[in-house]
C-alpha cells in the first residue's frame, strides 16, 4: 500500500507571489517532491477552501480582513505553520505604508498622486476593508517555522521541507540566511 | 619603554593585553571575534550597541568599554550571550525601518549581517513603526533616520577623523536621533563631504552616497559572501588625522 501523501496548503497574503514562483524553481525536483506531498488548498491548485493539512505556507503579511480570516483558517487545519519570505515574517515592502497614516496613503494613491484620472478611494462592498497597518503573520497567529528571504530560494524551500516530511524539526543553515 | 603584558581568558583561551586596552582590543588583536556593531577599531568606543556584552562572573559588561584587567575570567561565546544578543538584534529591528529587501545597503547591512551570525528568523517583537525624518537634501549624501541604530559611529568619525563635527545625537529613549550640525539642520548645509569617513562608515543604510545604488548586485554582496564576524576580525584602525 503506497504511504498516504503529506497535505500541503499554500496562500499568499499581502505579498507579491514571488515566493510561491521561488517555490517553482525547484523544477524537476518537483517531480519527486509530488511523490511525497500533495497540494490542497494553493494558487498551485486553485482549491479555494483550507481542508485539514500538514503543512501550511504563509506567503505574505496581512493587510485586511480577507487575509485576517484566510490566515485563520490555515492556522485551524495545519498541524505545521511556517512563516515564508519578507512579507509574512515583518510585512515586508507592504509594510512600508505603515510610516504613514493610512488615509494620506490613499488620498496620495487615488486622489492627489500624479497622473490620477476619475480620483476616487475605491470602496465598493466586495473589497475587503484595509486594516490600519501591515502586520507580521505572527502578529495574528502563532507560527511554527520561519522561512526568511525575499524570496526564499528553491533550495531553501526544500531544507524546510524535506526534515517535515519524515516528522523531523528543520533547521535552516546559517549559511543560507539571508532577508533580501 | 617596555611594554607590559598581562593576560586574561575568553572562553578558556589565554589572551594577552597591554596597559590601556579594553577587552574588545585585547580580543581583536587576538583574532577573537566578540560581536560589535558599535565599535570600529581607532575611534572612541561608546558602548552604545550592547552586542558585545560578555560576562565576567556573575556581572554583564560592554566589552568595547571594558578595561582588561589581569586575570578575568570571560565568557564570551555563549548560547546565553549570543541569545541575548540576538534579542537585541531583533530590538533594533523593530524600532526602526529594516525592510532589508528596499533597502540599498542589503548584503552590506552590518545589522543584517549580525542577524544572520546570530541565526535571526524573524523579529519576535511588535514593531515600532516611527516615523522619522528622511533628509535627501545633499547633493551626495542621503540620510535615512528611519533605519539610524544610533550607533553614533558617524559622530564620532565625524569629530575624531573628519574633524568635523557633523553629526550628533540628540533626545533620549525613544526620541533619540540623529543631529546635523548646520544653520537649517540640513547635511546640504554642513560641510560633510562624500570621502569623509562619517559619510561612510554607517553599519546600516541610514547614510548613503548617491549615484553609486546597485552597482554590486544583490547576492554579490559583503555579506552574501562572508559572516561579520570575518569581517569583523580584519578591520583595520582608522587613522586619525591627528596621529
Amino acid at each position: 500500500m503506497t504511504k498516504p501523501r503529506i497535505k500541503i496548503a499554500t496562500t499568499s497574503l499581502a505579498g507579491c507571489f514571488g515566493c510561491h514562483m521561488s517555490f517553482l524553481d525547484m523544477d524537476e525536483r518537483l517531480v519527486t517532491l509530488f511523490e511525497r506531498v500533495e497540494f490542497n488548498c494553493s494558487p498551485f491548485t486553485d482549491i479555494k477552501q483550507c481542508e485539514p493539512c500538514d503543512i501550511g505556507l504563509i506567503e505574505g503579511g496581512v493587510c485586511n480582513a480577507e487575509n485576517v480570516q484566510v490566515l485563520r483558517t490555515f492556522r485551524a487545519n495545519c498541524t505545521t505553520l511556517i512563516a515564508v519570505g519578507a512579507c509574512a515574517i515583518n510585512g515586508g515592502v507592504p509594510a512600508m505604508r505603515n510610516y504613514f497614516d493610512l488615509q494620506d496613503c490613499l488620498r496620495e494613491v487615488y486622489l492627489t498622486g500624479t497622473g490620477v484620472t476619475n480620483p476616487q478611494i475605491p470602496n465598493d462592498i466586495e473589497l475587503p476593508l484595509l486594516l490600519d497597518k501591515v502586520y507580521p503573520v505572527s502578529g495574528v497567529v502563532p507560527i511554527d517555522y520561519y522561512l526568511p528571504g525575499c524570496p526564499p530560494s528553491a533550495d531553501e524551500f526544500l531544507q524546510m521541507l524535506e526534515p517535515l516530511l519524515t516528522g523531523k524539526k528543520p533547521l535552516l543553515q546559517k549559511l543560507h540566511l539571508h532577508y533580501d | 619603554m617596555q611594554t607590559i603584558h598581562d593576560t586574561i581568558i575568553i572562553d578558556g583561551q589565554e589572551i594577552p593585553f597591554t596597559k590601556g586596552q579594553t577587552i574588545m582590543d585585547a580580543a581583536l588583536a587576538a583574532r577573537v571575534y566578540i560581536p560589535h556593531l558599535c565599535h570600529y577599531p581607532g575611534l572612541t568606543p561608546s558602548g552604545n550597541c550592547r552586542l558585545c556584552t560578555v560576562d565576567i562572573g556573575s556581572k554583564s559588561v560592554a566589552a568595547c568599554i571594558t578595561p582588561a584587567a589581569a586575570g578575568q575570567e570571560i565568557s564570551n561565546n555563549t548560547s546565553a550571550l549570543n541569545d541575548a544578543r540576538k534579542s537585541i538584534t531583533q530590538m533594533l529591528f523593530v524600532e526602526g525601518d529594516h525592510i532589508c529587501p528596499s533597502c540599498e545597503k542589503t548584503g552590506n547591512c552590518k545589522l543584517q549581517a549580525m542577524g544572520y551570525y546570530l541565526g535571526m528568523l524573524d523579529e519576535h517583537f511588535p514593531q515600532f513603526y516611527q516615523h522619522r525624518e528622511v533628509d535627501a537634501s545633499h547633493a551626495r549624501i542621503l540620510l535615512d533616520r528611519g533605519r539610524c541604530i544610533l550607533c553614533d559611529l558617524c559622530v564620532r568619525a565625524s569629530r575624531e577623523v573628519d574633524k568635523k563635527n557633523v553629526f550628533a545625537i540628540a533626545g533620549r529613549g525613544t526620541e533619540a536621533h540623529l543631529i546635523v550640525n548646520s544653520s537649517t539642520g540640513k547635511l546640504a548645509d554642513s560641510n560633510i563631504e562624500p570621502g569623509d569617513l562619517a559619510a561612510n562608515i554607517c553599519p546600516v543604510g541610514a547614510i548613503l552616497i548617491k549615484e553609486q545604488g546597485y552597482q554590486v548586485p544583490i547576492g554579490q554582496r559583503i555579506y552574501d559572501q562572508h559572516t561579520i564576524q570575518e569581517t569583523g576580525l580584519q578591520e583595520n584602525s582608522v587613522k586619525k588625522n591627528d596621529d
